[in-house]
């Protein structure tokens, strides 16, 4: 009854091309905005902020990064955690070299970074496709991870490898606690989700769909494959390193080569499976899925008093189960279950 | 020279590893074109559920064997089931998460039945020098890896055999070419893939006894299927000879570059130099070195 677009007419090319056309989603996401920015910080514990909400954030940027990669221009990557590293510790060398650089800026610099080692892996693109490309992505992986730990320079000769991350002050405004570098993670995201959500609805976006639903084809009638697809690449690991220096900067405080494994990787392509691929929200559904799950599994184990060899074992296949369960159930993911409660919700309480 | 020779021989001899368990993805991937990430998580659960038997019962190597490859049968026919049917005629993508899935619930599975601590497997065969060739040649080679080529060897020659000579391996063939006309000329396309999972799920014990007798039977053994994947883009997906030739390929061509680069960059490139290798290969030959020619009309 609430949720109807009935009456809301459109009377220029502005309104009708405007990125929620329907006014409940406007005021909706308006009102989580308003409850993200003021209600959390200020009712949210400390451990919810920075074990819950800023790793979900962060991963949600990610998973939007890699969705706009395999969802929306149709590549494969098992890499994205190598992305992630590079943004991290260009950010980290950004910082450390240029006294005085202003650490958002860094951020962007990290991304940049990442977008170029994105563009030189994403070169065999232009040749191969599916499985072939997923696998050979997975050279990113190892390679980027074994130049951090091989190359002293990248890690400023640290013996341990784990290297503090400087603190974070924008000037001079140090973001320190929790609910701080929650409400910077979640500037950084919201700016750049609008961004994903915008460049998608855009030509660009068009051309990557056109790629991804058959390349030849997308050839055929004039779009320039190779710049699509190395755009699609160095948006996308663009977005994956700025995510990977939130990482080390709001949610870990280190920099270390170690946290961004492969395990990390499949963790985030699991986001966007859950969640949707090929969709923005469904980016951020699955960071929450994918996030909340082994916090409440622990719960459910400690309260059921396993011992915790059992309990971890027990854990990973339950994880394991639900993710086939997911697949089965609604294989186009949370986002689509999402959009048929929308239409459900259109209709409601009188569906005939 | 002689260095150089025993550096080769006992890459080839990995690469022959590689290759048992590049053949698991390639029977499954061939027929039923799942991309089964699951693989390396059955090479564990194999290799642990057959020294778990052997622990918990106190029975031999040749008792325990049968009521593995019973337990492999069985999980094949449950995946079978339980997975895949369910999600017949989904995106490829969806069908390699879902194995991402399996591999989770495999590996808890394994190490809730029989615990997680690393396990040592006695192998009839001793991992020693073979005093033959060190007379007569004076080359290192393990008398243990030339029994795994020989095994793999018998392993291939009877998938071959199975694929070309039975009632079953021709109809394994008919829904490798095409499932439509597979299922048109009436051959049962789910009684053929539990069939398959229960072979990949053999192929995967003879690996997993080779490389638990060789490491110890952990949980290092799952990453034996990410060694895998380059021996297979090298080899293609769909080749069986393909996944021989890249095994051999990609662990001669490891252990040199490891022996003979590896010092000159600080080591450790084992992990990622068979992806570049086979990374390199593809900008050549996109579809590996015997996959099938992709032909792609509008």
């Amino acid at each position: 009854m609430l949720y109807r677009e009935a009456g809301q007419f459109k009377t220029s090319y502005q309104a009708d091309g405007q990125i929620f056309p329907i006014l409940q989603d406007r005021i909706a996401l308006l009102a989580m905005l308003a409850v993200a920015v003021v209600a959390v910080p200020l009712l949210a514990s400390p451990y919810v902020l920075s074990a819950i909400l800023i790793p979900f954030l962060i991963f949600s940027l990610a998973a939007l990064g890699l969705n706009i990669l395999t969802g929306y221009a149709g590549q494969l990557s098992l890499g994205t955690a190598a992305f992630m590293a590079v943004g991290a510790f260009a950010s980290y060398n950004f910082i450390l070299r240029i006294p005085g650089l202003p650490v958002l800026l860094a951020f962007v610099l990290g991304g940049l970074s990442a977008a170029l080692v994105g563009i030189a892996f994403g070169l065999p693109s232009l040749r191969i496709r599916g499985f072939y490309l997923a696998a050979a992505t997975l050279a990113t992986q190892f390679f980027v991870v074994w130049c951090l730990t091989k190359i002293p320079y990248l890690t400023n000769y640290s013996t341990s490898g784990v290297i503090t991350a400087q603190p974070i002050v924008i000037l001079g405004y140090a973001f320190d606690t929790p609910d701080r570098k929650y409400l910077l993670v979640l500037a950084v995201v919201a700016v750049m989700a609008l961004l994903a959500k915008n460049m998608i609805r855009s030509n660009v976006g068009r051309s990557w769909m056109a790629v991804r639903d058959m390349d030849v084809a997308a050839e055929v009638i004039g779009f320039r494959l190779m710049r699509t697809k190395l755009l699609a690449f160095a948006v996308s690991s663009f977005y994956c390193g700025v995510a990977g220096a939130l990482y080390a900067y709001a949610y870990l405080g280190t920099v270390e080569p170690e946290a961004y494994n492969l395990d990390l990787s499949f963790r985030i392509l699991f986001m966007i499976i859950i969640g949707g691929v090929g969709s923005v929200l469904g980016s951020f559904l699955g960071a929450a899925f994918i996030v909340l799950l082994p916090v409440l599994l622990n719960v459910v184990a400690h309260s059921l008093a396993l011992p915790t060899s059992v309990a971890s074992n027990l854990e990973l296949m339950v994880f394991g189960a639900l993710i086939i369960f997911f697949l089965i159930v609604e294989p186009h993911g949370l986002a689509r279950l999402w959009q048929i409660g929308k239409e459900k919700l259109r209709l409601w309480p009188f569906p005939h | 020279m002689n260095f150089f020779f025993e550096v080769l021989i006992g890459g080839l001899l990995s690469g022959v590893m590689y290759a048992l368990v590049a053949i698991g993805f390639v029977l499954i991937y061939k027929a039923s074109g799942v991309f089964n990430f699951a693989q390396g998580a059955m090479v564990y659960f194999a290799a642990l559920t057959c020294v778990g038997v052997m622990d918990k019962l106190g029975v031999s190597l040749w008792i325990a064997l049968p009521i593995t490859v019973a337990v492999m049968i069985v999980l094949g026919l449950a995946i079978e089931r339980v997975v895949l049917r369910p999600l017949v005629n989904q995106p490829e993508i969806t069908l390699f998460m879902a194995t991402i899935g399996l591999a989770f619930f495999i590996e808890g599975l394994a190490q809730l039945m029989f615990g997680a601590q690393v396990r040592k497997l006695e192998l009839p065969i001793e991992d020693v020098p073979s005093q033959y060739l060190m007379d007569n040649y004076n080359i290192l080679v393990s008398q243990f890896d030339i029994m795994a080529a020989a095994v793999c060897g018998l392993l291939v020659t009877t998938l071959a055999l199975l694929f070309s000579k039975t009632r079953v391996g021709r109809a394994l063939r008919a829904v490798a070419d095409d499932h439509q006309a597979a299922l048109a000329v009436g051959i049962p396309l789910q009684r053929i893939w539990a069939v398959l999972w229960a072979v990949a799920g053999i192929v995967a014990l003879v690996a997993g006894l080779l490389w638990g007798a060789r490491n110890g039977v952990q949980f290092a053994l799952t990453f034996v299927a990410l060694k895998a994947l380059p021996v297979l883009i090298l080899g293609g997906f769909t080749s069986m000879p393909g996944a021989i030739v890249g095994g051999l390929v990609i662990g001669a061509s490891e252990k040199l570059a490891e022996v003979y680069i590896g010092p000159l960059v600080g080591g450790g490139i084992e992990g990622w130099f068979p992806y570049v290798l086979a990374l390199l290969f593809l900008l050549v030959r996109p579809e590996g070195l015997f996959g099938e020619k992709i032909i792609r009309r509008i």
